[in-house]
This record gives C-alpha cells, structure tokens and sequence, in this order.
C-alpha cells in the first residue's frame, strides 16, 4: 500500500500549518476511540476527513472543538501550542464547528441564533438587534451568503439553515472552520451550492475541514485527505492523485464495489400495484395527490425525490400506518388500502423504515427479541403464549451468522450497541427472514458507510434477482441510479415520471424532482 | 354602583397577586427547560415563613423578604436534582410539593403550640402613604387603599421579567436554553449556570407569592392557606403562554373568577350552594388546560435533562 511518509509536511513551504493535533488518543470506557492520531491541516485549503461511520472522525474534531477532552496528545494553532478545555477556547482561538444536526434554536431569528452567546449589547445587558442585523448583513455581502436576517429558523431550508451554522462561526472570527457530514442533509442543487461557497471561503485564506465518507464530494472540491480508520490515522493524501476507488479501499481496508453488479432484468408479472392513491397529512395538508405505479417481480422500482414531497405519507398509507383518502393499494390483486398493518404484512410485504432507531428497532431490546418482533405470534416460537427461549436463540443465531451481524455473540446484546450498519442487519434479516414477496425499503443506507452500504445494495439485488420485487424510495440520487431498474419521480405528491433507469441520467431526474421538466401522467 | 367596581377590582387583585409572582416563576424556570410543579410547595413554606417571621419580627416586609429567600433555598433542592443529577422532574417537584407544606406545618405546630395556625400576620402596606389614603376617606376611592405595595411589585416583576426576556442577552440564552440546550452549550454559554439561575429565580418568586397569600389574603397561616394556588399559578403560565404579559392577563382572569365565588358566595341569596360556587375558579383552571393546552408554544426542552453531547 501506500507508504504514510507522503505527509503533507513535505507539502510547499509557504503555507502555514493551521491546526496540528499530535499523539491524540482518547478512550470512552473501555473503547478506544482514537489511538495516537496525528492530524495536520494548512491553511487555505480544504481538508477532509474521511473514514467509516465509528472510525473516530468526529470524536476527533470534537477534541479540535472543546466537546470533549483527549487522554493524552497536544494541540498546536498556528504554531502554538493550545489547551481547548471548552469550545469557548475554541472560539477564542478562531476554531468555528457546523455540527450535523444544527445548533439552531428553532423558534429564534437568524440574528438572534448568530448572536446566541456573543450578543452585541447597549446598556444592561440589552440586545441591539440593530447593529447586530448591520454586522450580520455585512458578514452576509462579504462573503457572498446572502440570507435574511429576521427569518426564523424553523420557516427555512436545511440548506438556508447551514448558511446560518456558517455565519455564526465567522461572526465568531472563526479562520478554522470545521463541517461534520455538512452534505448529509443537503439536496443535490444544495450541495452544488455549499461546495461553492466552501472553495470561495478557502479563497479568502480559511482554513475548512470536513468530515465526510462521501467521496466524490471529496474529489470535488477538497485539496487534502486524511483517511482514519478504526481510531488510527491511515494516511494523508493529495486528493488529486487518486481515485474514489482507492480512497474508499483506503478507508475500508480492503477491495470495495462502489457501483452494485446486477445481471439484466428479467421482470415477471406486476405484484404490486398503487393507484390514484391520495394521502394527507396530519394537518390535512395533501401530501400524496393521486399517485399511481406498479411494481413487477424481478425488479426494483425507485423512488426519487427531494424530501417532503410525500414519500412519508406514500409509505405510511401503504403500510397502513395512515390512513388514505382515495385510490387503491393492490398486493397480488388484493387490496389493502386502510386495513390493518398485520393485513399487510401477512399479504406479503416486508419494509426497510426509515428510521431504523425510531420504526425499525427497538433500541433496548436484544438483537433476538428485535428479530423476533414480527413472529412472536409463530407457534414455533411461542406456546400459548409463553415464548420459547431455546428455538429464538437459534433462529436469531442462524439469522446472525448467516449476514455476518457483528460481534459474531450479540444474540443477547442490546441492539444499541450495535453500529448502524449493524442494527441495519438486523432490520434486514428480519425482514427478509419472512420471504417476502414485495421488499419496500425507504433511505435502507442513510447514515451507513460504503462497506455498509455495498452490503445493502447487494441484498436488494438479490431480492431481486430471486423474481421477488423490491420498491425503493431514497433520496440519494445516486443509490436510485446505481440500482433501480424503473425510476419514477415524485414531486409536489405527484408521480411526476416513470423512466427506466438505463435511459436516463441524473440531470434529467434533477430536473424532475425540482418541479422542471413536462409532467408526463404516469401510465 | 361604582362602590361595587372598584371593591371587584380590589378583590380581583387581591387574588391575582399571589397567582402572578408564582406563575411568573414558573415562566422563568420553564423558559429554561426545568419544570417546575413544585411551586405549590415553595408557596406554602413561604406563607409559612412570611407569616412567621412577621409576627416575630412586627414587619411584614421583612416576613415577605425573607420568604423569597427560603423560597430559594428550597427550590434549590429541586434545581440539583434535575439539573445536576438529571432525575425526573415530575417527581423532583412532587417532593417538593410534599416537604415544602411538610417542615411548614410541623414548624408552626413547634413554634405555636401545636397550633396549626400562625397569629394574624400584619399585612404588606398599602401604595398609598397615610396622608394621602385619609384623603380617600368617605370617598368612592377608599377602598384603593386596599391595593398593596406588593400588588404593584408583582406587576413591576411583569415587566422586569418581560424585558429580562425578551431585551437582553440573558433572556435570549435563557429561551435558547429551554428550546435547544445543545445551540447554548456549543456556543460557549454554561447551560447548568443558565438553568440554575433561573430555577432559583422561580423559587424566590414562589416565595413571595406564598408570602402574599399568609399576610394579605388569609392574615395568617394554616395548613390550606395555599390550597393549590401553585397548581392554579401553573395553569396560568400555560394559559399565558409562557410569556410574563400573557401570564399577568390569565392570572387577572383567575383572580377574577375567585373574587366573582367571594361575592356571590357572600351574599344571603346565592343562588348555587356555596361549596360548588367555590369550585369555580379550579373548574375554570380544568377548562382552560383542557382548551388550550395542545395549541401552546411550549419550551420544546422543558423537563429534559440535557447530557453534554446530546440533541
């Protein structure tokens, strides 16, 4: 492999290190999170920090920003040697961190978030809103994000939202600015946006690191990589000179596929079928308005589409956890509109959630007891009502081993303390342990990292390949093309388009999902 | 006529005057993200230390003072065990609600006699100086000698705490705090300090509002001087929305609907038994909780325990 001497210290002289982490090592109980790291960023460059989700990358950065504090290792900024005991040493030391999940107070302004903790005052402690909006709209012109200073958050865009995570760290004087998994939420014209306006910040002489597994993200606009895998600093490479191919061996540690092989479609007949279906919130607001599609065996049928444009509503309807206005949801014939889940499931349908954490699990059940959630009613497993201890262990333990779940013994284990991709497994097996004729998995690899994520796609795949249907619904573009064979298009609640993947390219389906192109009727 | 306004105005008052310094605690320590149920209790042992010391002491003002600062120290109880040792906030307050009215009662059967009941109290001082309030005599303006200074300081608190809130930089991080802890605490702003304060304020706020009840509604204490004033006071804050102005407007209408029992219940030809007329004002609480209580802004992180890291 690649030798670790190419540091970027050798890199060209006239640049200044910015922030230079030696010997961090921290540990949470008995876990040791990161050993040794050493971790070097220049400034005016853009840095990412790439690793699988566990690997340290974040545990890092909130060593760099005060939220938490490393056993043993020095911190140097600019030079100097720094003790970030909190992160307002870190703010005083010009280090600014976009966290993943906002640090917004949802009901407050944009000013009012931006100022949260650096108020500009009067007298007695008043807030001068004025000056405060004059300085954030000048911060605003000066480095080309504009925003609305008296918006509150919670009537804004994700996007609009990390403009004001931003702000607020260069209202701070922030010249190191940290972003954890900044795209994670992001739509893709978002993205494009944040990209831009992260090279044009490095431009002004900041430094940026971002923490991320996204790699063509990281090819786009990033200068250097540090690969951290399980807690140990890999490598720091030039991005230019390698490709998505070998960063992500790099941060997995072995060979990886990152486009899924799939022999050609062979459909059968339609299995499932969903017509002029209209759905609406629990506002009333109409969130799915006369949806139609069919899905046929041998096949996975995609659905695109920015968040919020009724995917929710659509599933929930489907699996009956909502209740539907109109239309007609068929499996093999039979309809299910507004009937109950056990109806549904028991006609043969299986469902990836969401959210794992919150639908798919529960959290401080074991793993076996999470398997056996939807069969507890099998007499195998249960005598008039008493639950067969032995025959669980060994359904579990056969499911365990036969995806390969780590740890190899955690039949017993809270499911929690698995890592996602692990507690995804589980969600997985106890679907598919139930052959099902239709597999609907909605966002099956949010939050998991490309070993994860290859894993997911290939099971889909299989379902597939075994005649069975699979209905996709993701909002990552590039899942739906690498494995839909049909893709079809929901805006505004609407089936704005049904393509097969093979004939269409991402700019159109863009298009689509943003409310561009001509509104064919599905049919 | 005009008689029987103002004396309804004096009685609405009156009673709207405990309920606003306790609600107004609430206010502040909600905002922040602690809930606060023991305010009932905090009530009742200020009642009882007001009443106490100023029939010890002969000054009300140094009883009304000195039950603020018990109201702390009690309620302080309830700030370490959900802020720092992040316990359930409805059974921290419980206790409360149960030790506060517990040392008051066992204190005043210690110090009186195995009485229950304190002496009278001497009431708070009216606004008005002496000189001027013999002006008002025989006039219809007699009975605003009846409002008390402490009357007129509730309502100052109305808007300290509305332009504590709502101006200055500490209102904005104690909002912040009570909706999104984390947004505070990665912004170098100490949510324990922030909680602490405010859980404190609530508590000298209960005191006082407990002190009114012993020394210028009931004149002296007794084991149901507070009757669930705290509980009502809680109501009001969720009926006012959390927001001080709001809070004085529902705690004026409740206080309204306990002046409307006295008078009916006063007279000779009530037209409804007087126990059931009694019940109107905590029957008037249950409705508004029942109509309300979905629609309200309330502080997203009230109860919540915040864990560094989290959000």
């Amino acid at each position: 492999m690649i030798e670790k001497e190419e540091q970027i210290l050798t890199a060209p002289e006239e640049k200044i290190i910015a922030v230079s982490m030696v010997g961090i090592q921290k540990s949470f109980g008995n876990h040791l999170a990161l050993k040794n790291v050493d971790f070097n960023v220049m400034q005016g460059t853009i840095h990412a920090l790439l690793g699988e989700n566990g690997a340290g990358k974040s545990t890092l950065m909130n060593i760099l920003y005060g939220l938490h504090k490393q056993d043993t290792g020095s911190i140097f900024i600019n030079g100097e040697p720094v003790a970030i005991k909190n992160p307002k040493v870190a703010i005083e030391h010009r280090i600014g961190m976009v966290h993943q999940h906002f640090m917004l107070v949802p009901t407050f302004t944009v000013a009012q978030n931006i100022m949260l903790g650096s108020e500009l005052t009067k007298w007695l402690g008043v807030v001068d809103f004025k000056r405060a909006n004059r300085e954030i709209l000048k911060l605003s012109c000066d480095y080309g994000l504009a925003i609305d200073t008296r918006k509150k958050i919670e009537d804004m865009s994700v996007g609009m939202q990390q403009r004001v995570e931003i702000l607020k760290a260069l209202y701070r004087g922030a010249e190191i600015l940290i972003l954890d998994e900044p795209t994670a939420v992001l739509t893709l014209q978002e993205v494009d946006e944040l990209m831009k306006i992260l090279r044009s910040l490095a431009d002004a002489g900041k430094t940026i690191i971002v923490i991320t597994h996204k790699l063509n993200e990281i090819k786009q606009v990033c200068d250097y990589c540090t690969i951290i895998r399980r807690g140990e600093n890999i490598l720091t490479v030039q991005v230019d000179a390698y490709s998505e191919q070998q960063l992500a061996s790099m941060m997995v540690g072995r060979d990886i596929a990152l486009t899924s092989e799939k022999k050609p479609i062979n459909p059968k007949d339609t299995i499932f079928e969903v017509r002029d279906l209209v759905v609406d919130d629990d506002r009333g607001i109409r969130k799915v308005d006369g949806a139609s599609f069919e899905v046929r065996g041998g096949e996975i049928f995609g659905i695109a589409g920015v968040d919020g444009n009724g995917q929710q509503e659509l599933v929930e309807a489907i699996t009956c956890l909502r209740k539907s206005k109109s239309g007609s949801v068929k499996m093999h014939g039979k309809e299910l509109q507004n009937t109950t889940i056990l109806n549904v499931i028991e006609s043969g349908i299986a469902i990836i959630p969401e959210d794992r954490q919150r639908s798919g699990l529960v959290m401080k059940f074991s793993v076996e007891e999470n398997m056996l959630l939807k069969r507890y009613k099998n007499p195998a497993f249960s005598n008039k009502g008493k639950l067969q201890k032995n025959k669980i262990s060994r359904f579990a333990n056969s499911l365990i081993e036969k995806l390969d779940i780590r740890p190899p013994n955690c039949a017993q284990l809270p499911v929690k303390k698995l890592s996602g991709g692990n507690q995804q497994k589980v969600v997985i097996a106890r679907e598919m342990s139930s052959n099902p004729d239709l597999l609907i998995a909605v966002q099956p690899t949010r939050g998991l990292d490309v070993g994860a994520i290859e894993y997911v796609h290939k099971e889909l795949i299989r379902q597939r390949d075994s005649g069975k249907a699979v209905l996709l619904i993701s909002l990552e573009l590039n899942e739906i093309m690498g494995v839909a064979d049909k893709t079809a298009v929901i805006y505004n609640g609407k089936i704005a388009k049904i393509l097969n993947t093979k004939e269409t390219n991402e700019e159109e389906i863009g298009m689509l999902m943003t409310g561009g192109g001509n509104f064919a009727c599905a049919d | 006529m005009m008689n029987n306004m103002i004396l309804a105005l004096m009685g609405t008052l009156m009673y709207a005057t405990p309920l606003l310094f306790a609600a107004l605690g609430g206010v502040v320590s909600e905002l922040s993200g602690v809930m606060n149920i023991g305010i009932e209790g905090v009530m009742t042992f200020g009642a009882f230390v007001a009443a106490t010391v100023s029939f010890f002491s002969g000054s009300s003002i140094l009883g009304f003072a000195l039950a603020g600062v018990c109201g702390g120290v009690l309620i302080l109880l309830h700030a370490i065990t959900s802020i720092s040792l992040r316990a359930d906030q409805t059974i921290s307050g419980t206790a409360i609600n149960f030790l506060g009215p517990g040392i008051s009662v066992l204190l005043t059967k210690k110090l009186f006699d195995g009485s229950a009941f304190s002496p009278p109290a001497t009431k708070l001082p009216s606004i008005f100086p002496q000189a001027l309030a013999n002006r008002f005599h025989g006039t219809v303006f007699e009975a605003l000698n009846g409002i008390s200074s402490a009357t007129l300081f509730a309502f100052f608190c109305v808007f300290l705490l509305w332009f504590v809130l709502y101006k200055t930089k500490w209102g904005l991080r104690i909002r912040a705090t009570g909706e999104y802890p984390a947004a505070v605490d990665t912004m170098g702003v100490s949510v324990t300090t922030v909680r602490y304060c405010c859980v404190l304020a609530s508590g000298v706020l209960a005191g006082f509002g407990g002190a009114f009840m012993s020394l210028s509604v009931t004149s002296s204490f007794s084991p149901v001087t507070v009757c669930g004033h705290g509980f009502i006071a809680l109501a009001a804050m969720i009926f006012g929305n959390w927001k001080p102005h709001g809070t004085m407007l529902s705690c004026l209408l409740l206080g309204f609907a306990m002046e409307c029992t006295t008078l009916w219940g006063g007279s000779n030809n009530a037209w409804l038994p007087v126990p059931i007329m009694e019940m109107f004002p905590y029957l008037l609480t249950i409705v508004i909780l029942i109509l309300f209580v979905g629609e309200l802004a309330t502080p997203k992180a009230n109860g919540i325990p915040y864990v560094k890291g989290s959000h």
